[in-house]
């Protein structure tokens, strides 16, 4: 199990994320844990090391390997009174459970009133050499599905306060949390409980010239870009939406409004992806106040591909944002 | 094995109250396939006729804090819970009234409360949800038993299997059944498995099965409760497969002109209300003065109902857009 951080000492995004499950299990003995592995070996990434040991096997339960099953047990046990977090071994996985999700989940409050408070927790994301069935990044499904709240955290902060927000809200909501972060990314967390509202943006880099907005991984690469173009007098804000539903149309909106031109960055396929629909709001709701075309950095519509230099082509770099930035600037 | 010699097993006033709701069943059903006819009722309607004894029996042998996942022709479940004639009828015309205010019809309707599941349409997708459900009492040690079924076509989803597996592997108190009426939409038995009997699936996971007369109430309430205080003494879950015939079309715009005729005629030979009244004869526990009475009772019921479902409101339009999302747990 991570250790509990002290005051000074720093915490990598997956030690936020064990941390935020230890937590809320030993604050509310209704949260239980469900999926593959996530027992006796303490999980693919080893998020739940120690936990079967700490709370016994009907709080952390190792699973058949049958995701439609485990997330449907989950919606069963959730409506009974329970909090379960369920594990995707890989957010890849997501697929096997879409229809539980989608259709039961989602639409039991709405259908007949029954609250679902549950959480799965999705693994996204590439640059880690996973191929097209250990890369993917799996929100945008579900960025279409009414009655899922998304959340995808992109520091140790975050990671840990969504993740009890998560737990504590009344409603499914799928956690994506993204495994490049996992050991890359490191900070002094706060000893004391906290949490992330769900539903609210933060702006990660404040600046007056051209917004990006932006979530996960992405995020980091946006503030390296921001760096990278200070020194160059392009002064870049960056958005950061932690929450995708509901997400933050005023944070975005007021941002907008103020630099007037918007980089959409995300590490999901371009095609029918978030900026995609924050594109077409902008469109709608901030028109008069653009005075650049609205910018999309996303991969190609193709499966994330496994070879080094095909991946490296696939995956959004600091190289275009910062070309995007300049082209936009000039405006 | 004589069922009227085991019947005596059941308490005469069980029975009575299961002929009542045999009655009822069939009494409202067959006024929501009229209401169909006339196009007063929109959408779909799915009937219980000739089924009615299989989700009255296992309602009738649960406890109340039990919880029921139902098949879609499982409307004397509802009833035994206690949802009204009127709640249904509301439900099927699409008023605020209903189980769902309007948001679904016909029996896509639930309520945690009264401890049944809502329905969905994807057949088998609330036994994975039923199992977990099981988990929760069996987690807190509760004493509480999940009984949840789907039809023989929905044998056929991994959702089924995945949902026996894990109740299996955990021990859980459930109870899975399957309504096999022999006809998923217009696919017989035949062509949706190669199996004799839905029961034989049972074996793969080690769980123990069952095959139950479907027609027969008092057979699926005895069954049902071997299998509920099964599972509720912690033994597991059991697997009960439930032999009936579907009496009329998938929905009631369907013909069903794929079912042979003397099928059809064969069975009708079985209807679960005849057979009920054999029954209670046998055992001198009514005659057909007392059935003409209950008949009449539930006639009044369900025109009480109508009344109420028609004078019902309509949900204003702009409640489209309530209850996507929970503000609270309403948990159990």
């Amino acid at each position: 199990m991570a250790t509990m951080a002290q005051a000074t000492e720093e915490v990598s995004y997956l030690e936020a994320i064990s941390q935020a499950l230890d937590e809320e299990m030993a604050r509310d003995e209704r949260v239980f844990l469900m999926g593959e592995d996530i027992g006796m070996y303490g999980g693919a990434f080893k998020i739940t090391e120690g936990f079967l040991q700490k709370y016994g096997e009907w709080r952390v339960l190792d699973t058949p390997l049958a995701e439609s099953g485990f997330v449907g047990a989950a919606i069963g046990a959730a409506m009974m009174g329970l909090r379960p977090v369920v594990e995707m071994q890989f957010a890849d996985f997501i697929s096997c459970a879409f229809d539980q999700i989608t259709e039961v989940a989602a639409k039991n409050h709405y259908r007949w009133g029954a609250a679902v408070p549950m959480v799965i927790r999705a693994p996204f994301g590439g640059g880690v050499h996973g191929g097209p069935f250990h890369s993917e990044c799996p929100e945008g499904w579900f960025f279409h599905s009414p009655g899922l709240k998304l959340v995808a955290p992109s520091t140790p902060y975050d990671a840990k306060g969504l993740l009890k927000a998560a737990i504590r809200d009344p409603n499914p909501v799928i956690y994506f949390e993204h495994k490049f972060l996992y050991r890359r990314i490191k900070s002094v967390l706060p000893k004391e409980d906290f949490v992330v509202p769900l539903g609210k943006a933060d702006v990660k880099r404040i600046g007056n010239d051209i917004s990006v907005i932006t979530y996960g991984a992405m995020v980091h690469l946006a503030l390296e870009a921001a760096q990278t173009l200070a020194d160059e007098g392009i002064d870049l804000e960056v958005v950061d939406l932690r929450t995708l539903i509901p997400f933050d149309k005023e944070a975005i909106y007021s941002s907008v409004r103020k630099t007037s031109k918007a980089i959409l960055l995300h590490e999901d396929n371009k095609t029918g992806g978030i900026g995609a629909e924050i594109a077409a709001l902008l469109a709608e709701d901030c028109f008069d106040c653009l005075d650049g075309p609205i910018v999309r950095i996303a991969p190609p519509d193709t499966p994330v591909p496994f070879s080094t230099p095909l991946e490296e082509v696939f995956l959004p770099k600091t190289s275009d944002i910062i070309a995007a930035a300049r082209k936009l600037a000039a405006y | 094995m004589d069922v009227a010699v085991t019947a005596k097993e059941i308490k005469r006033d069980n029975l009575l109250q299961m002929y009542h709701y045999l009655r009822l069943t069939r009494a409202l059903e067959d006024r929501i396939t009229a209401l169909y006819r006339q196009g007063r009722i929109v959408g779909g309607v799915y009937t219980s006729h000739g089924m009615e004894a299989i989700a009255v029996g296992y309602a009738s042998a649960l406890e109340r804090d039990d919880i029921i996942a139902p098949f879609h022709r499982d409307m004397g479940a509802f009833l035994v819970r206690g949802f009204t004639p009127g709640e249904v009828l509301a439900q099927y015309l699409g008023k605020r009234t209903g189980p769902t205010k309007g948001k679904d019809g016909n029996v896509h309707m639930g309520d945690i409360r009264r401890g049944v599941f809502g329905f969905v349409s994807h057949l088998a997708d609330n036994l994975p949800v039923a199992a977990g459900a099981a988990l929760a009492f069996k987690i807190r040690g509760e004493s509480r038993v999940v009984f949840a079924g789907t039809g023989d076509g929905g044998t056929s989803r991994g959702d089924f299997h995945e949902a026996m597996n894990l109740a299996a592997v955990r021990k859980l108190p459930v109870v899975f059944f399957c309504t096999n009426n022999q006809y998923a939409y217009s696919t017989p038995v035949r062509l949706q498995m190669a199996i004799p009997n839905v029961v034989d699936r049972a074996q793969a996971y080690g769980m123990p099965g069952d095959i139950v007369d479907g027609n027969d109430v008092a057979a699926v309430y005895l069954a049902a409760q071997h299998a509920i205080a099964r599972a509720r003494a912690g033994e597991g879950p059991t697997f009960l497969e439930f032999k009936t015939m579907r009496m009329h079309g998938h929905s009631e715009h369907d013909p069903a002109k794929y079912v042979p005729r003397e099928l059809l005629e064969e069975w009708k030979k079985k209807d679960p209300i005849l057979k009920a009244e054999q029954l209670l004869k046998q055992l001198g526990y009514g005659a057909e003065g007392y059935f003409q009475e209950v008949a009449d009772r539930v006639k009044k019921e369900v025109e009480a109902g109508v009344e109420f479902a028609e004078q019902s409101p309509l949900p204003e339009g702009p409640e489209v857009l309530e209850g996507v999302f929970a503000t609270r747990a309403d948990s159990h």
